[in-house]
């Protein structure tokens, strides 16, 4: 199994109160699995998100990604998680504005040590992104950005995916695309995709579709 | 992953070249004012303790002759055969270097020359045929003698033993005895084995280090205020960058790294940067320190009289000293950045220009802690004494200022807005308002700058008025001069007396009186001290009190030092005290002074006679050739009132040159800060001005905006640093001064001067804001469409 979330709860202190964002949430992802999280916005799925890539900690309950219990892990220790085993895209991309397409899609796995060329020049061709290696972010369009983000995520071998509304910033047509391919590519390495989107036809494709409504699962 | 990291955050200023540049110059500038004058202060400090330890200054007391007297070889030998343990001391002069002669068996173990034969490896017998001096001396030394350098020997001197001295300088007298600090108990008085001599105690020395001391603080706080200005530069574009790279630290830290080795990368590039700074900065203040360095030896020789070396040496002090400030100063501008990062919300949408947000609580925030901080200076200027507490004020002063600019542009750009006619003016306000966070370092600098320059320039200027009208009193008589004995003393005085001209003898010697070392003089009263002697506090006519001997005039420097104004008891000598008549101004000397009548000096000091004086006369090139031949005063010995008065102010103008020349490049630093805060905003401008070239305003118009903008603030900051600067020369002239010198000066106004400053503020300002303004001009406009195609 690898992302293991088990009665999860988390709230936020705001000057009205604590408000509650997570309530007893738990789910399972296997590897080469793929799941849509959906809600509506301020339902708790980016929390959810947070929690499931380490980047947060819940209030109550435990997290296991790739057999890994992250709540009894300091921030150091959650940091090794996220580079080893997890890889996070963006709806605004992220890439580093400074380095060229080469250097963004190669940052992440180097992180972690030396990177295998064979299989960067594969993701990057199967994204069509051969031609634009030395080109920097800001030449790119929006559908490009977010293919060069993909490559980044998937060159660095994560176990687990997340996708934070991945096609939000894209048309239609280039969104289907930018799918299509990470699908492919998340079933060929055979990762674990969970991957947050308010669109019904992107869910469509995934094998699993959960809903959040007020903190809880649906 | 330590080094992919280093090279991501380092790939942001490959694409930034100019905020690196601004970055790493704003150290270097900072690093270079503060280094430059720290070396000038070590240089003359290690002069001052190679003085000290190659000539004993101010530390041992000593056996001098009184008046017109010499010590002789048979004097020491008698001393010695007494008990006395004493050392003989003969100087002179040989091409322009001072030979001092020694004897290394008799001399106290704490002088160069007592340990001279261990430290050069000289052997025993050379060490009577040798003279040691530093490598520059040494250069303009034409002997046959065997030299050896040693750079501890302070500069300008030469010292070898005592008969190698007396055969070159062609003497046998000895000039002075040392007195070790222990001698035998029941040894015989001195007046019993030599009536003519004297002893000086340490006491009535001055010693130079603590007399230069203010000097020496003043040059550092204007090397403090140099590297303020830098650090301003440092602020804000350590601020820029930090922004700027936010989403990829964001992105790092997702990606698994962590926030630990976050911040080590961060502070690792960041102190790597500043480092190169500092280097640059080091070797710029060494460029600085070279050339300034002549104009303070000139300085520190006419005021104080202290002999400094006139070449820098690239010292670890002085350059580590540089290169620690720059790193603190950068720690310091990188703290509330690393804190914040500390506080990054890993997945956080992105919220640009975040840091330049600043809000009016926090303009009111400042302003209460401008409010704060100026209460906290005046408390401490009143609760403590001294320089430090003066700095203290000015520092508070200063930096109160400056944190409250922001609020009051703010204020003031939110009434012009209110009351704009047109809806262009009306944005142009709103528009100047929202770039104030992000421009205003770069006008505080300025600021900094302007009232620095307002302020030391009235203080300047002031003293420069004070100081001509304090010379046309002091050197009312037409010829000085001084005689080398006492029977010339005698015939000079019977001379001037058959012509019937006015004549002013004066006596003089050094003593210490309410236990501060002074110069007691005893002066013959006539009309000229009447007519020309202006008192900054007077009983009715000092003088007539003064002529019959029932009281003493002293300068501002004694008064303050002893607490002792008009109406107090001075203790002239035991038993014998005067009240105080008058209190006069005297600039330009470090010393405490205490004016008596002829006769009670005379009474006093009956073998002391009148070596110096000045004379009344219509004719001074006559009465000068008359005085030549038939008294036989040496012509060297004479001097006009009018050389003297030009030699008088070139040390005043030469003492000035260093501060006008610092004061000059923190205006330059701040110009140059202008310059880097609009070149770096210049990219962040093109999505807030594109709007507005959609609504019809073309490229040109909204460039010429920007120049006025850059204007138009820099207008307000010198308006804002008029008062600013005046205050800042009010503390100067009123607290720092007196508490460094020892005098109070009047304040005057020079206003064509401050509208010559603020045009060049203002001029410069204009300048710094072309080329960003050029560069909006000629922005394509491709790029101000991609504002709307959200690609940017």
């Amino acid at each position: 199994m690898v992302l293991n979330l088990n009665s999860i709860r988390k709230s936020y202190r705001t000057n009205e109160g604590e408000v509650p964002v997570l309530n007893n949430i738990s789910l399972n992802l296997l590897a080469g699995e793929t799941l849509a999280l959906r809600g509506e916005s301020g339902s708790g799925k980016s929390t959810l998100l947070h929690i499931a890539g380490a980047l947060e900690l819940p209030d109550a309950g435990s997290v296991e990604i790739a057999g890994n219990d992250i709540s009894k892990m300091d921030d150091s220790e959650r940091a090794a998680v996220r580079r080893k085993d997890i890889a996070i895209i963006f709806q605004q991309f992220n890439l580093i504005p400074s380095l060229n397409v080469a250097s963004n899609i190669n940052f992440q796995a180097n992180l972690s040590g030396p990177v295998d060329k064979t299989k960067v020049k594969k993701i990057v061709s199967s994204l069509g992104l051969s031609d634009q290696m030395e080109k920097y972010p800001e030449a790119l369009s929006g559908g490009q950005q977010q293919r060069v983000a993909i490559a980044r995520a998937l060159v660095s071998e994560p176990k687990l995916l997340l996708a934070d509304e991945p096609t939000g910033n894209l048309d239609e047509q280039s969104a289907l695309a930018v799918l299509e391919q990470m699908l492919k590519l998340v079933a060929e390495t055979d990762t674990a995709l969970m991957l947050v989107t308010h669109s019904q036809n992107v869910a469509a494709r995934m094998d699993r579709q959960i809903q959040l409504i007020g903190g809880r699962l649906t | 992953m330590i080094v992919s990291c280093l090279l991501a955050l380092l790939s942001h200023w490959y694409k930034n070249p100019l905020q690196i540049f601004a970055y790493i110059s704003g150290v270097a500038l900072a690093t270079a004012l503060w280094s430059g004058v720290q070396a000038i202060n070590l240089e003359a400090k290690v002069s001052y303790k190679a003085a000290a330890q190659t000539l004993g200054e101010g530390q041992y007391d000593l056996i001098q002759p009184k008046q017109d007297r010499t010590i002789s070889t048979v004097d020491y030998v008698s001393l010695r055969k007494s008990g006395w343990l004493v050392s003989p001391v003969v100087n002179g002069y040989l091409d322009n270097v001072r030979l001092v002669g020694m004897d290394p068996l008799t001399l106290p173990s704490s002088f160069l020359f007592a340990n001279a034969n261990i430290t050069n490896s000289i052997s025993g017998s050379n060490l009577f045929e040798t003279l040691i001096t530093n490598e520059s001396t040494a250069e303009n030394l034409v002997t046959n003698v065997m030299l050896v350098v040693d750079q501890n020997v302070a500069p300008g001197i030469a010292v070898g033993d005592i008969s190698l001295v007396q055969r070159l300088l062609k003497k046998d007298k000895i000039n002075y005895l040392i007195i070790h600090p222990e001698q035998p108990l029941g040894q015989k008085e001195l007046k019993e084995i030599a009536p003519h001599l004297t002893i000086k105690n340490v006491q009535q020395m001055a010693d130079i280090s603590k007399l230069t001391d203010s000097f020496h603080l003043n040059l550092s706080a204007f090397g403090l205020l140099s590297f303020a200005v830098g650090l301003f530069i440092v602020h804000s574009t350590i601020g820029l960058a930090f922004e700027q790279r936010r989403a990829m630290m964001r992105s790092m830290r997702s990606m698994g790294v962590s926030l630990r080795t976050l911040i080590i990368i961060v502070t690792i590039e960041m102190i790597i940067l500043a480092i190169i700074g500092a280097i640059i900065g080091i070797v710029l203040g060494y460029l600085i320190a070279g050339f300034l360095l002549p104009d303070v030896a000139a300085t520190l020789r006419g005021l104080y009289g202290a002999n400094i070396s006139g070449t820098l040496q690239l010292r670890p002090d002085w350059w580590l000293s540089g290169l620690i400030i720059a790193l603190l100063g950068t720690a310091l501008a990188m703290s509330s950045q690393i804190w914040q990062i500390t506080k990054l919300p890993i997945l956080a949408s992105a919220k640009p220009r975040a840091w330049m947000l600043v809000t009016t609580s926090h303009f009111t925030l400042q302003m209460k802690g401008a409010i704060i901080l100026l209460t906290l200076g005046g408390i401490c200027t009143i609760l403590f004494d001294g320089l430090i507490a003066g700095f203290a004020l000015l520092g508070a002063l200063l930096i109160a200022a400056a944190v409250s600019l922001p609020a009051l542009v703010a204020w003031f750009l939110r009434k012009l807005q209110k009351y704009a006619k047109t809806p262009l003016w009306s944005w142009f306000w709103a528009d100047t308002r929202q770039q104030l966070p992000g421009l205003s370092l770069a006008l505080m600098a300025l600021l900094l700058a302007v009232s620095a320059n307002i302020g030391v320039s009235t203080m300047v200027s002031s003293f420069r008025l004070t100081f001509v009208s304090f010379l046309d009193q002091r050197l009312a008589p037409e010829l000085f001069l001084q005689v080398s004995n006492k029977d010339q003393s005698t015939e000079l005085n019977t001379f001037l007396s058959e012509l019937g001209i006015e004549f002013l003898p004066l006596m003089s010697t050094e003593t210490v009186i309410s236990k501060q070392p002074v110069e007691l003089f005893g002066i013959k009263i006539g009309n000229t001290y009447r007519d020309n002697w202006r008192f900054l506090d007077a009983i009715e006519n000092p003088w007539d009190i003064l002529q019959i001997g029932k009281a003493t005039i002293v300068n501002e420097q004694f008064a303050r030092r002893t607490n002792l104004w008009v109406g107090d008891q001075v203790n002239i000598a035991p038993n014998f005290t005067l009240p105080i008549a008058a209190i006069v101004g005297d600039y330009g000397n470090p010393k405490g002074q205490v004016i008596i009548n002829e006769e009670l000096f005379s009474n006093l000091y009956p073998k002391l006679y009148p070596a110096r004086f000045g004379i009344r006369t219509n004719n001074p090139a006559e009465l000068r050739s008359q005085i030549i031949n038939q008294i036989g005063i040496d012509n060297g010995s004479i001097i006009d009132q009018k050389s003297l008065k030009a030699f008088s102010m070139e040390i005043f103008e030469r003492t000035f040159l260093v501060t006008s020349a610092l004061n000059i490049l923190t205006l330059g630093v701040a110009s140059f800060a202008i310059l880097m805060s609009l070149l770096t905003l210049a990219d962040r401008r093109i999505p807030q001005l594109s709007p507005v070239w959609a609504l019809g305003l073309t490229r040109s118009q909204i460039g010429k905006l920007e120049l006025l903008r850059a204007v138009l603030l820099a207008l307000f900051v010198v308006v804002f640093s008029i008062p600013t600067g005046l205050l800042l020369a009010w503390v100067l002239l009123n607290v720092i001064n007196v508490k460094a010198f020892g005098w109070q000066l009047p304040m005057f106004l020079f206003p064509m001067e401050y509208l010559k400053l603020g045009f060049y503020a203002v001029f410069a300002s204009f300048l710094a804001a072309t080329w960003p303004s050029l560069k909006l001009i000629r922005t394509p406009p491709s790029d101000l469409l991609k504002v709307f195609a959200s690609e940017r």
